[in-house]
């Protein structure tokens, strides 16, 4: 009986989440989608609020992730990028488009530093 | 009883039917990919905002007699940073440093060290540090000419002779000095390589078939050291070291200097990103 009753509030709880994790994701989307429409504009910064909050919403929105680092690294925080690059890649780890800014990225990272030596 | 099947017709205009269902759906959903241009910017490795001025010192060169690396390095590094740099680049001739170097290490023990060399050489009155660095710089015997990677490895201690370029800072007025060293020579190879070979057929067909073929390829390999100096305590703050080659097939003939060129062109955006911020443009893909 007590099984039974863990098994019908373990459905019910799927049930009641199944709308938010939908809720969640639209909202994510349509800032991702305002996100694309400021950033090409050229107002980065805009872009960079929205799809950080789309990332907080929704954590495994690998779109989200990957234009945050595009932005990141557009704006110059490397560091960032890459983690968000990294973050995108463990989401969606098949997913073409990812992987290949994040060769181009990793291609200027490599471009810019050689065999250095500090004194 | 059955009804007959549904025909290969019927079958293909299902298809066609459900192909434009889903065009019409992508249209009205809008692209879910974007390509936006982006300008990186790269921050400079060095610190290099106690400075307004660069002198591009001069560099230790070998390998082909062909082209005077030396010089040439100077040149284009000087220009490359008139254009794309804030510091001011000073105007100087460019310094011999494979003879001070040589000359130093003549000079030192086990005679007394000539400090007047030196200061001949930096144009800079003889100190007695200047003896002192003379004679740490004694013990090794210097190739009169470089043809390799090893003959430049005695030439290092020219760089670590602080009281020299604290001299030659001095007397420029403690700028940022750019040496080190430059090897350029002549490369060959031979092995298999990939190319497309064209082809036509019997019914004049154009074809390219990717084929290994054996070839001799000859070219050109450059070996450029950079060290960066502070002119006003003639200590190294940086240095970094590149390697880049160009091969062509051995029936080419390319002239020296343009492979060089070629080669340099490949390492100054590495160089500048040393000294000032750069912006590396590119394309990137947005999704939705």
């Amino acid at each position: 009986m007590h099984m039974r009753s863990l098994g019908c509030a373990f459905a019910l709880s799927l049930v009641l989440a199944a709308p938010a994790f939908a809720d969640a994701r639209s909202e994510a989307k349509s800032l991702v989608a305002f996100g694309i429409d400021v950033a090409q504009k050229g107002l980065w910064r805009e872009a960079i609020y929205r799809w950080e909050r789309a990332v907080e919403i929704d954590p495994t929105y690998g779109a989200a992730l990957n234009n945050l680092a595009v932005a990141y690294e557009h704006e110059g925080q490397l560091d960032k990028a890459r983690q968000a690059y990294e973050k995108a890649l463990v989401v969606e780890p098949n997913n073409a488009q990812i992987r290949q800014n994040y060769e181009l990225f990793k291609e200027i990272n490599d471009r810019t530093g050689a065999d250095k030596e500090k004194p | 009883m059955t009804g007959p099947g549904p025909t290969k017709k019927s079958r293909s205009r299902v298809v066609a039917l459900s192909a434009a269902a889903f065009a019409a759906t992508m249209m009205a959903c809008g692209p879910v990919s974007y390509e936006i241009p982006i300008e990186t910017p790269i921050q400079p490795k060095l610190d290099v905002t106690a400075f307004q001025r660069v002198l591009i010192a001069g560099f230790v060169a070998g390998g082909t007699d062909d082209v005077d690396t030396n010089q040439e390095t100077v040149r284009l590094l000087r220009s490359q940073l008139r254009s794309k740099s804030s510091l001011r680049v000073i105007d100087a001739d460019v310094m011999p440093l494979l003879e001070i170097a040589q000359e130093q290490s003549r000079s030192a023990p086990p005679e007394a060290p000539d400090a007047a060399t030196i200061a001949r050489e930096s144009g800079a009155t003889a100190t007695a540090d200047a003896k002192a660095d003379a004679k740490s710089g004694a013990a090794v015997a210097l190739p009169p000419r470089i043809k390799e990677e090893k003959d430049l490895e005695p030439y290092e201690r020219l760089f670590a002779n602080t009281s020299y370029w604290k001299r030659i800072g001095e007397e420029y007025q403690n700028p940022l000095i750019v040496t080190g060293t430059v090897l350029f020579m002549p490369q060959s190879r031979s092995g298999f390589v990939s190319r497309d070979v064209e082809e036509y057929d019997s019914f004049g067909r154009r074809r390219v078939i990717p084929t290994r073929t054996y070839m001799e390829r000859k070219g050109f390999m450059l070996r450029p050291k950079f060290v960066f100096i502070d002119g006003r305590s003639g200590a190294t703050m940086y240095s970094e070291s590149y390697r880049e080659e160009v091969l062509y097939n051995a029936q080419q003939s390319t002239p020296a200097l343009s492979s060089y060129f070629e080669l340099m062109d490949r390492l100054v955006p590495n160089f500048l990103s040393t000294l000032s911020s750069q912006k590396i443009r590119g394309t990137r893909v947005l999704l939705k």
